[in-house]
């Protein structure tokens, strides 16, 4: 094979990329979907769902951190790396709280939209049942820590984006969890503000606004229609 | 900064003084900050935070993270018992039950007069002179009932630890074989101006030569790791010393530290001179914290007779001075750049890679961080030469290495040899008989069965960060595969969703085989687990954690079918201790109030 | 609901049939084939008249239930509407609502809708996974635990004291301790910790379209999918 400058294959298709992109951007930039859950475009890639695990030249990366170089050989979406992205899902949806027909999120929520993008029917693991709580102390905004998965787009975009430093990541292991930037601990004694980046960048159902949840029907929603395959495709939503 | 009326805030505004009240220094303020108090309340963690000018999230995020930082309040005596394979198999468990049944506690509870707690934790480093436990970071070894009851009438009577008996603490250096290293005669300095006698790039030069390589496990190419680091941009270079020796069996660093400091701080000056380094890190992992005070008067030592500080050996404009950060109880942070978070202050999670700490290391600067014994390997390079150097051991493992030795063997202990030495010698050396399995490299490495004892220690074979743990054929491999399966969970970071999650699932699993629970479903479920956590891992953590069970699975089958039921599908949980509580609180015991958890092999 | 008559083979599938002990089918396919008749003793002759040997063609029997649900799916089940005259054409209903038997007996199909939360749940689904060659969980109650499993982070014991002790206005009042009630497990779950489960329809309910593309796919030996406007998990 004769290697051209700045492209790569996916799945045996050629793409052109600009140096400096990932893997992952240089894919969604040609129209082909990785599938992804802390990766937001908006933000630094955090690489910690690994739902984006591809085979770069036979080794397994993280295409959300991994640079776009010329020949690199990728592939993707093989029943072999998507039986594995079923079994980060089902574990992420074993670890949490992730009771869909209670949520609000439900049809806007990334996690659940890469589920069914995977065809996941059962979450398959025993569940965890953790009891991290709610904190429904804030005026406009609540959380169900519950539904967190640790990808730390909160903690980016308060810090980044609002100049807050609101949330950050404590504990370890199976224990990690969002902590609030409050001597209580409760989101209510924050500067907060429902408008702030933070609140909007939750890919699931942790951060909500209040009062706003059934805004949007349940049927009209984001994925209710077309799958997260397409949505991450169109410039609205990527 | 407030006023804080207890005897911990004027404390704390001394350790923060002495932190220079430096936010990156924020493990070093939390563990000392620890230490007035025993524990970290919410108070002193936003007088922390906000002496340090950092959100309370942050140093909460940080605190939450370290095993040996407590946000509860534990035992004024807090006790916690090495809980590695090693310590089992010299019988740790039924003393850990014995102390808490003398004490009158559970596992991890505090007593009613806030005296003590007994806890477990991760391999302590001892596993040559245990069962180990830590009282207050203090390393008490060679544990026995006796002892115990000798420790809890210390603690009842509330004797401070310094009143007690002190051959308790002695930690012995058990130096079995001696090389290049362990058995050479060395004087302070003489390599020092060796290297400098060779300038920064002749001394590099040798190292290319030489072919050292990481003794971490990795393997890398040390002079290259230089050579990086010493020509990326930056407007500081770093020079780190992994002392967070956590991998399950080995102990070598322990001993290089206790015995061979002026080694480790003479190789880390070398380092700091090729690459253009004015200052070094040792993080030292916070098991040996007993060490600390040895190593800060060596360090003070070497100020004096001018191998640190400014101008050193008299050559101008060669500065370098060494810091020792502790570690608070997290084996990941043995990854480099977890090492390097939690040298900034941060949790120990390990960062993406590339870049990689050469160009983007401490504070964003080019780092080296080299392991303990390759910084002690340096010295024989400044002063032999790389040439000679590179005629020992094999063409591809120059050199020799140090291995830590235990298990069920009669003389455990550090071990050095020239790399490719046989497996078989080593336990013939040893005193090892009728052996059925030996994991090299700790939990993370390989289980070899007998067949393969031909094999050779060496990168291009047998690669190992130093433990080698023998078991003999009484024991149940099945118990080894699943002390490590508690290890890993127990020390995942939590950063990526395979290992955080993962890694739990794969514990429960071996806990339920272990329960006479399993079936060829569970052994399937690990299949799949391995694969999946293998393949997805952010870090050598996660993608290490199946090893052991995947190796013994392979070579040891038999232990696990030994457990496994017929039937096709065992319950997740036991269903008749589900109904206990309903039962006690409907006071009900009749036949309905019951369940079999297993049914017949369908 | 109409009533079909109950198949000759299948007469021992009376009403209010002891449970039966032994289970009737050693392995039920993991991968999905054409499913056969439990009732299906004797191989079809070669059939001479197509629409008569189609017409004796053993029917499959399927059993549904309820165990810690709220029936929602089984009455999303009966939104196939008029397709379920295409479905009792090929299948007869064991133990289900339907019937109104109260034990299982062999079947091909076992449909199990909510969680498990107590003693008689477990009995009784040990009973389907004995008696049915293919058990499926079906909504978010058996496959999550779903809505009473929201109660998993409450201590059990303070449940049952505050409701039937603590309560105003009673006096010494006690948890009821009649053999009869169903102790609570101390935690609701899916029934995939409990039996072995070979397929699963989320959905809270799955729609009555899902349920039969889900149907149809398995009892004609396709591996059944749900395409994403049927693949629910709300």
């Amino acid at each position: 094979m004769t290697d051209i400058a700045n492209t790569l294959t996916v799945d045996g298709q050629t793409i052109t990329f600009e140096p400096g992109q990932t893997i992952m951007q240089a894919a969604l930039a040609a129209g082909v979907f990785m599938p992804h859950l802390c990766y937001n475009p908006e933000f630094k890639p955090h690489g910690s769902c690994k739902l984006c695990t591809v085979t770069v030249n036979g080794r397994p990366q993280s295409a959300c951190t991994i640079a776009a170089m010329p020949g690199q050989e990728i592939q993707s979406d093989t029943p072999e790396l998507n039986s594995r992205r079923r079994v980060l899902l089902q574990m992420l949806f074993v670890e949490g709280h992730h009771f869909c027909p209670g949520c609000e999120k439900s049809g806007n929520c990334q996690l659940q939209a890469l589920g069914y993008e995977m065809e996941m029917l059962t979450p398959h693991f025993n569940h965890f049942f953790p009891d991290r709580g709610v904190d429904a102390t804030h005026p406009d905004v609540m959380i169900d820590f519950g539904r967190c998965i640790m990808c730390e787009l909160c903690v980016q975009a308060s810090r980044d984006v609002d100049g807050k430093n609101i949330f950050a990541l404590a504990g370890r292991g199976l224990a990690s969890h969002v902590t609030v930037n409050s001597p209580s601990g409760k989101l209510g004694d924050t500067n907060l503000a429902v408008t702030d980046k933070a609140v909007e960048v939750c890919p699931v159902g942790a951060i909500l606004r209040k009062r706003v949840g059934f805004a949007v029907p349940i049927g009209e929603r984001i994925y209710d229609h077309d799958p997260i395959s397409v949505k991450a495709l169109e410039p609205d939503e990527a | 900064m407030s006023d804080h009326p207890t005897k911990s805030g004027n404390a704390l505004q001394a350790i923060l003084e002495n932190n220079s009240y430096n936010p990156t220094r924020l493990v070093q303020v939390l563990r000392e900050a620890q230490e007035v108090e025993g524990w970290l309340s919410d108070i002193t963690l936003s007088d922390i935070a906000q002496g340090l000018n950092l959100p309370i999230a942050r140093v909460r995020s940080t605190a939450n993270f370290y095993s040996f930082f407590y946000t509860r309040p534990v035992g004024r005596y807090r006790v916690l018992f090495s809980d590695n394979i090693t310590d089992r198999m010299q019988g740790s468990g039924a003393l850990f039950d014995h102390m808490l049944a003398r004490l009158k506690l559970t596992d991890n509870q505090v007593s009613a007069d806030g005296a003590v707690s007994v806890a477990r934790t991760s391999c302590t480093g001892m596993c040559d002179q245990g069962p180990a436990l830590l009282v207050n970071n203090m390393a008490v070894t060679r544990l026995t009932p006796r002892r115990i009851d000798e420790i809890c009438d210390l603690i009842k009577a509330g004797l401070p630890l310094a009143s007690w008996p002190s051959y308790y603490f002695k930690v012995e250096n058990n130096i079995r074989r001696r090389d290049m290293l362990l058995g050479a005669n060395w004087d302070p300095g003489v390599a020092l101006r060796a290297a400098i006698a060779r300038g920064p790039k002749g001394m590099l030069n040798e190292m290319k030569i030489s072919n050292l390589r990481g003794r971490g496990g990795a393997g890398f190419t040390t002079a290259i790791k230089w050579d990086a680091a010493r020509t990326a941009p930056g407007t500081a270079r770093y020079v780190v010393c992994n002392a967070d020796e956590g991998e399950p069996g080995t102990f070598k660093d322990r001993v290089l530290l206790q015995k061979y400091a002026g080694h480790v701080f003479e190789g880390m000056t070398i380092a700091g001179y090729v690459i253009g380094a004015a200052k070094g890190f040792l993080y030292l992992r916070g098991e040996y914290t007993y060490l600390l005070p040895d190593l800060e008067a060596h360090l003070d030592g070497l100020r004096r007779s001018n191998l640190l500080g400014q101008n050193i050996c008299g050559q101008e404009g060669f500065n370098f001075d060494i810091e020792i950060h502790v570690g608070a109880g997290a084996y990941v942070c043995g990854e480099e750049t977890a090492l390097i978070e939690s040298l900034e202050g941060k949790p120990g999670k390990p960062r993406i890679r590339p870049p990689f700490p050469v160009t983007y290391g401490y504070l964003g600067q080019p780092t080296t961080v080299n392991n303990v014994e390759t910084l002690c390997k340096v010295l024989e390079i400044a002063t032999a030469g790389g040439a000679k150097y590179a005629g020992q051991g094999t063409k591809q493992s120059t050199g020799t290495k140090i291995l830590s030795v235990a298990g069920d063997v009669d003389l455990p202990g550090l071990y050095e040899y020239p790399f490719g030495v046989k497996i078989s010698q080593v336990l013939e050396d040893c005193g090892a008989r009728d052996v059925q399995a030996v994991q090299v490299s700790g939990a993370a490495g390989i289980c070899l069965s007998p067949r393969e004892f031909g094999r050779r220690i060496a990168f291009e074979d047998v690669p190992t960060a130093g433990s080698f743990m023998v078991f003999n054929k009484k024991r149940d491999m099945f118990d080894v595969a699943r002390n490590f399966a508690h290890f890993f969970a127990h020390e995942s970071c939590g950063f990526c969703t395979p290992c955080r999650v993962g890694t739990s699932i794969v514990s429960n699993i071996m806990d339920k085989i272990a329960a006479g629970h399993g079936t060829q479903y569970e052994m399937n479920e690990l299949g799949r687990l391995t694969k999946v956590i293998r393949g997805s891992a952010h870090c050598g953590l996660g993608t290490a954690s199946c090893n052991a069970i995947s190796d013994t699975v392979q070579k040891f089958r038999a232990t696990y079918e030994a457990k496994l039921k017929s039937a096709d599908f065992e319950p997740a949980f036991d269903l008749d201790k589900a109904l206990a509580k309903t039962r006690a609180v409907a006071n009900r015991d009749d036949a309905d109030a019951h369940l079999e958890t297993s049914v017949g092999g369908h | 609901m109409s009533k079909k008559p109950v198949a000759k083979k299948t007469a021992k599938a009376a009403k209010a049939r002891k449970p039966a002990k032994k289970p009737a089918a050693k392995k039920p396919a993991r991968v999905a084939k054409p499913l056969k008749a439990v009732t299906a003793k004797k191989p079809a002759k070669p059939a001479k008249a197509e629409a008569a040997a189609s017409a004796r063609k053993p029917k499959l029997r399927i059993a549904t239930t309820s165990l810690s649900g709220c029936f929602g799916c089984h009455t999303s089940f009966l939104d196939i509407d008029e397709r379920i005259l295409q479905l009792v054409e090929i299948a007869e209903f064991d133990r289900s609502p339907i019937t109104d038997i109260k034990h299982c007996g062999p079947c091909d199909i076992g449909i199990i809708e909510g969680g498990v939360c107590n003693a008689e749940n477990v009995h009784v689904l040990r009973e389907f996974r004995a008696n049915c060659k293919t058990l499926i969980a079906i909504g978010a109650c058996a496959i999550n635990g779903g809505l009473p499993a929201l109660r998993n982070h409450l201590d059990v014991t303070d449940c049952l004291t505050r409701v039937y002790c603590d309560r105003a206005g009673g006096k010494n009042h006690t948890v009821p301790n009649d053999p009869e009630l169903p102790l609570l497990l101390e935690k609701v779950h899916p029934i995939n910790e409990v039996v072995r489960v070979d397929y699963f329809i989320p959905g809270c309910p799955p729609s009555g379209d899902a349920i039969w593309k889900f149907l149809t796919d398995l009892i004609t030996g396709r591996m059944p999918r749900l395409d994403h406007e049927l693949l629910r998990f709300d």
